[in-house]
């Protein structure tokens, strides 16, 4: 997914282009909602507000940006070995499980056991779930996109299975599972706050946030730090090429799809041990499909996928407020305008690109010699 | 006729209506995908266009003005396609992709703005949409043993089932009798050899998603103006996505594909009647695992454990030309 613009400044590829992008994005969907009758500029401030007007909002948008963080950096490390993960959602789903079993099984050991162990399950089955269309990519040639696209179906069913016929809480009808020992949930950020003196509105927030900021990290030095992310970003260049170096595509693609999966399975920690505290249907929301907009927004770089997570994380929650001022609107206008992001700055990456690039050229680079 | 024949019929009956739909659309992703161009956007298509159907048919009390409506918001969201993925070589899962969100969003603000009921539009009067088609000497026949019955069943449904059923042997007529059949076989497999033979890459594929909007609009249409009785939040419920595992597992071509939604829609309505059946020797049969089934057809038949899938060998690559 890396190209050569080596002849712009860096900050026109990397900041300007997302942004142009974006602006795109807002105006068609300013275009929607003028159309619908409510006024765009009054939508775009009630959004604003409502992310991050207060505390508690900004609690709210931190914790979904987490959740964002997590399925972009999952979407980017695939992305970066030339695969498209679409399984963020079933991976994420399949995480809850494994965090879930370790609440559900340990509950009252002490959380330095019980929370390491969670963050740990949910990589696990996160990873385990994307290894297997890795696998099936790599050794039998079946295409990922295709094979996450129905992982995702068999996860929700799969799911669904285990919370009506395995985990609901007996005399109970909706399918949940019973509520963890609260020693086994990750500390809500407020309280963990409230212990060093500090008063934070309350709101789901909760540590799996550091885990996020520690992944991206983790994610950086990985993929530009160490000879596997080499390898990694080798393979998704040329893996030709990466034959030639003496790289095996094939463990390559497994590793990077589990490790994608994993970290699309860490949402699983914020939303199940962070938030619900149970194991529940569809919690993860459609976070999958987000942080395919998240990474493609964010250039497949962990810093710009921090970034537009916090964006996505601020739409999702400045969404919800949406239809309680202005009453012509719902929520899924932010999922329209999630939807635009995607298509300007995805697949119609061509149209405002190179008009840019020709606009910031530093040097007008000698013509290439053409037939 | 025994209880059993009457179970047989309305499983049938249940497999045909479910089907409608799958077909529809695994046919509108054989014209793309056999052109080079991958659609996972079939889901945001038919969502469009099943909006669309039943706003035009709640306004105007035309099914048919709505099934045009349906056709042409299809046929624009796969130019929208056309242009990111031909035009600008755009990643075509990332469009259709985009396509699907953009769908999931627009449909439901859309529909709770102009209607105000939550994000789905009024019930449908029987005037307004697809009703039953009783085929000439329906009646006549019924009386004669199994003849009678069989035509019973084939007379009765809706004009979207009988346009469905044709549109399997049309499409398969196009695709490997006529010119533009052949163009668009080898435009999958070997752009560079149709361009050089002088004809248009770009055109083609834009013609085979003109096609794909068509198909993938009626199939939209089918869900909120004959199916059902207009249109509801997040209505195709993955049936896109079905539909292109179906175009898989019938290894993209049309009779095979007809066979495979068939099979899909036909363990929908098994498991809409196991509900809680015990089978002999196997136990309670889970409704999730018949659910899950066409899903895993597909992943095994794509890892070639299932025969061997061959898909259109220029399928996904933007075919920039040389020069």
């Amino acid at each position: 997914m890396a190209r050569s613009s080596d002849d712009v400044p860096a900050w026109v590829d990397l900041a300007l282009l997302p942004l142009v992008n974006l602006l795109a994005a807002f105006a068609i969907a300013a275009v929607v909602i003028a159309i619908l009758g409510e006024n765009p500029f009054k939508a775009l401030w009630v959004l604003f507000y409502g992310a991050l007007g207060y505390g508690e909002a900004i609690g709210f948008t931190l914790y979904y940006a987490t959740n964002f963080i997590f399925t972009g950096l999952a979407v980017a490390v695939a992305f970066h070995a030339g695969l498209f993960n679409i399984g963020g959602e079933g991976q994420a789903y399949l995480g809850g499980l494994g965090c879930g079993l370790v609440g559900l099984a340990l509950g009252g050991w002490p959380p330095a056991i019980v929370l390491p162990l969670a963050v740990l399950a949910a990589m696990l089955f996160g990873a385990a779930w994307a290894f297997i269309p890795g696998y099936l990519q790599a050794k039998r040639g079946s295409h990922i996109v295709i094979t996450t696209i129905m992982f995702n179906f068999i996860a929700a069913a799969l799911m669904t299975y285990l919370l009506v016929n395995v985990f609901i809480k007996p005399g109970q009808q909706s399918p949940e599972s019973r509520e963890f020992d609260p020693s086994s949930w990750m500390p809500f950020v407020h309280e963990v706050a409230a212990r060093v003196g500090i008063t934070i509105a309350r709101s789901p927030l909760n540590m799996s946030v550091v885990v996020a900021l520690v992944a991206s990290v983790g994610v950086w030095v990985f993929l530009w730090r160490t000879r596997w992310g080499y390898a990694l970003r080798v393979v998704g260049h040329n893996e030709t090429a990466a034959v030639y170096g003496g790289i095996a595509p094939v463990r390559v693609v497994i590793g990077a799809m589990a490790l994608s999966g994993a970290l699309a399975g860490l949402v699983g920690v914020n939303a199940i041990m962070g938030d619900q505290h149970r194991l529940i249907l569809n919690f993860t929301g459609g976070y999958g499909f987000v942080g395919i907009a998240v990474a493609l927004m964010g250039r497949n770089h962990p810093v710009g996928i921090c970034l537009a997570a916090l964006l996505f994380g601020a739409l999702y929650q400045g969404g919800a407020e949406l239809s309680f001022d202005l009453p012509r609107l719902t929520k899924e206008v932010v999922v329209v305008i999630q939807g635009l992001i995607i298509l300007f700055c995805g697949a119609f990456e061509g149209l405002f690109r190179p008009r840019l690039l020709a606009l910031f050229r530093r040097a007008p680079a000698p013509a290439p010699a053409k037939a | 006729m025994g209880e059993n024949g009457v179970l047989l019929l309305l499983m049938i009956d249940a497999t045909v209506r479910v089907a409608t739909p799958l077909v529809l659309a695994a046919l509108a992703g054989l014209f793309a995908e056999r052109s080079g161009v991958v659609d996972i956007g079939l889901e945001g298509k038919m969502l469009g266009a099943s909006f669309a159907a039943a706003a035009v048919a709640t306004v105007t009390g035309s099914p048919w003005l709505g099934l045009v409506a349906a056709v042409l918001v299809s046929m624009a969201l796969s130019m929208v396609h056309a242009v990111a993925c031909v035009t600008y070589n755009g990643n075509q899962v990332v469009s259709g992709m985009a396509l699907n969100i953009l769908m999931a969003g627009l449909a439901p603000t859309l529909a709770f703005a102009w209607f105000s009921q939550g994000g789905q539009t009024p019930m449908l009067g029987p005037g307004a949409r697809f009703a039953p088609i009783v085929l000439p000497f329906a009646e006549a026949l019924a009386p004669v043993p199994v003849l009678g019955a069989i035509y019973g069943r084939i007379s009765g449904h809706n004009v979207l089932v009988y346009i469905a059923a044709l549109s399997v042997p049309l499409v398969a007529f196009v695709l490997y009798r006529t010119r533009f059949g052949l163009r668009l076989r080898a435009v999958g497999e070997n752009p560079q050899a149709v361009d050089t033979a002088g004809i248009s890459v770009a055109g083609l594929r834009y013609r085979a998603l003109l096609c794909n909007g068509v198909l993938c609009g009626l199939s939209g249409a089918y869900l909120s103006i004959a199916h059902g009785a207009g249109f509801v939040r997040d209505m195709t419920a993955g049936k896109g996505y079905l539909a292109l595992a179906a175009l898989i597992f019938g290894k993209w071509r049309p009779l095979p594909t007809l066979l495979a939604c068939l099979l899909f829609a036909f363990t929908d309505a098994l498991q809409a009647r196991l509900q809680g059946a015990v089978l002999p020797g196997l136990g309670a049969i889970p409704v999730q695992a018949i659910q899950a089934l066409p899903y895993v057809l597909t992943v095994l038949l794509l890892a070639g454990f299932v025969g061997k899938a061959m898909a259109p060998k220029a399928i996904g690559i933007p075919y920039v030309k040389e020069r």
